[in-house]
């Protein structure tokens, strides 16, 4: 079966999406996603969509509960790499995703998580300062 | 119909003439066309209607003049009235050239049938109606013409309005003038993402100074663009918010509370150097002051 692999790096997940996301698709990432952030104790996740080109409700939903999960589960998500058109469409579909991270690129992305984490370990509350 | 056809072709220099005279009485523009200009376009359509009436039969012409014989008729008059609306010629200075030419061709069928009222009748109606729908074609030949170049000029001013300026590395302004209309919006949003990828900027200033007015619907559009700009990685900074803006937006109640704004490019400009770190210092040989923000309130207030 067609899936989407979830990279490991130090505490970190790394995904990247290089095929059009169906809506099975989807759902298996989230499992696996959810599964190797308890499995690892992973304390952030990097989801790069920079070959997404189409996006419906369905999956701008699905980003969304992914980096709501994520941090259910204690590790902080970024989506990084979204096309322009992608961006249009999601805001046109009225989803805003509120409270994702965003960043341009996978480079400015792990600073972003790795600033986040180094954040969180010396306990600050501040952490959503930065979106 | 041919012999409207032979009354025009034969009288067709003194028509002309009273024509032209006619209106330099009422219309016609000395400082818009020349004389001889006129005179051809004049003698153009004159020669038009002529061929229209011969090639076209009676059924032809009361069915307007769609038939094929009009073909060449209706082009030399699109072509004219395209020109003089170019040129800058009212509509009804269009559509009274066309119709002064009634006088001097009812005069030439009057000479023609002298005494025979029926006939006189019969052709002066015939002419008359030809006259009415050709002033029409002239008319509509007219506005279409407007039309296109109004369409092209907000065409121009769409595509030059909404520039993206890179202020510096990673920092980009998009100063908006006029007001944002959902076609604007939708070409100020691509623009700026397109150059959010492709300058890698971390950051995007929209300054609205030479925005007239902010109602719901240009907030609305505002923070659209916003928010593509936010799921792609970047951040958007409104500035240049006027007094009275600010004012009616908060009469409006619109909620601007997760967007930083300020009031000058310059404070924006500011902020957005020290989100990404970076200060602007006065250049001497002393070492750069510890602190960022009080130097570049210092800077500021030279």
């Amino acid at each position: 079966m067609e899936r989407i692999p979830v990279l490991r790096m130090g505490p970190l997940l790394l995904v990247t999406i290089q095929v059009d996301m169906h809506d099975k698709l989807a759902l298996q990432l989230q499992d696996d996603i959810t599964q190797r952030i308890s499995e690892l104790g992973s304390t952030g996740v990097l989801i790069d969509i920079s070959s997404l080109e189409i996006v419906d409700s369905f999956i701008g939903r699905m980003l969304a509960n992914i980096a709501a999960m994520s941090r259910v589960l204690g590790a902080e998500a970024v989506v990084v790499g979204m096309q322009p058109a992608v961006a249009i469409t999601l805001v046109e579909l009225g989803m805003s995703l509120p409270g994702v991270r965003t960043a341009l690129s996978v480079e400015a992305g792990m600073e972003l998580l790795i600033g986040a984490i180094s954040n969180a370990a010396h306990g600050s509350e501040d952490e959503y300062s930065q979106t | 119909m041919n012999q409207l056809a032979e009354i025009i072709s034969r009288n067709e220099d003194r028509i002309r003439t009273q024509w032209i005279d006619g209106m330099s009485k009422s219309v016609q523009r000395a400082d818009l066309i020349t004389k001889a200009e006129l005179d051809e376009q004049c003698s153009a359509i004159l020669t038009a209607i002529v061929a229209g009436l011969k090639s076209s039969g009676p059924a032809d012409l009361m069915g307007g003049v769609a038939g094929a014989g009009w073909d060449s008729a209706r082009e030399t008059f699109q072509s004219i009235s395209a020109s003089r609306a170019r040129q800058g010629f009212s509509t009804v200075e269009v559509a009274t050239y066309v119709l002064s030419l009634k006088q001097p061709i009812f005069a030439a069928i009057r000479g023609t049938f002298k005494g025979n009222q029926d006939e006189l009748f019969e052709t002066i109606w015939a002419a008359s109606e030809l006259l009415d729908r050709l002033a029409l074609v002239t008319t509509e030949a007219y506005m279409t013409t407007r039309e296109e170049l109004i369409l092209r000029q907000q065409q121009e001013l769409l595509e030059l309005s909404t520039p993206v300026v890179k202020l510096w590395d990673g920092i980009l302004a998009l100063p908006i003038i006029g007001t944002l209309d959902s076609a604007r919006t939708q070409m100020v949003m691509e623009n700026l993402l397109q150059t959010v990828v492709a300058t890698n900027s971390k950051f995007a200033i929209i300054d609205i100074t030479g925005v007239p007015t902010v109602d719901t619907l240009v907030a609305q559009h505002l923070l659209k663009t916003i928010t593509a700009a936010r799921l792609m990685g970047a951040e958007c900074i409104i500035s240049g918010v006027r007094p009275q803006i600010a004012q009616t937006i908060v009469h409006l109640g619109i909620n601007l509370e997760d967007v930083v704004t300020k009031a000058k490019l310059s404070d924006a400009f500011a902020l957005a150097l020290d989100r990404s770190g970076r200060y602007v210092a006065r250049k001497s040989t002393a070492p750069p002051k510890a602190n960022p923000v009080s130097a570049l309130f210092e800077r500021r207030e030279e």
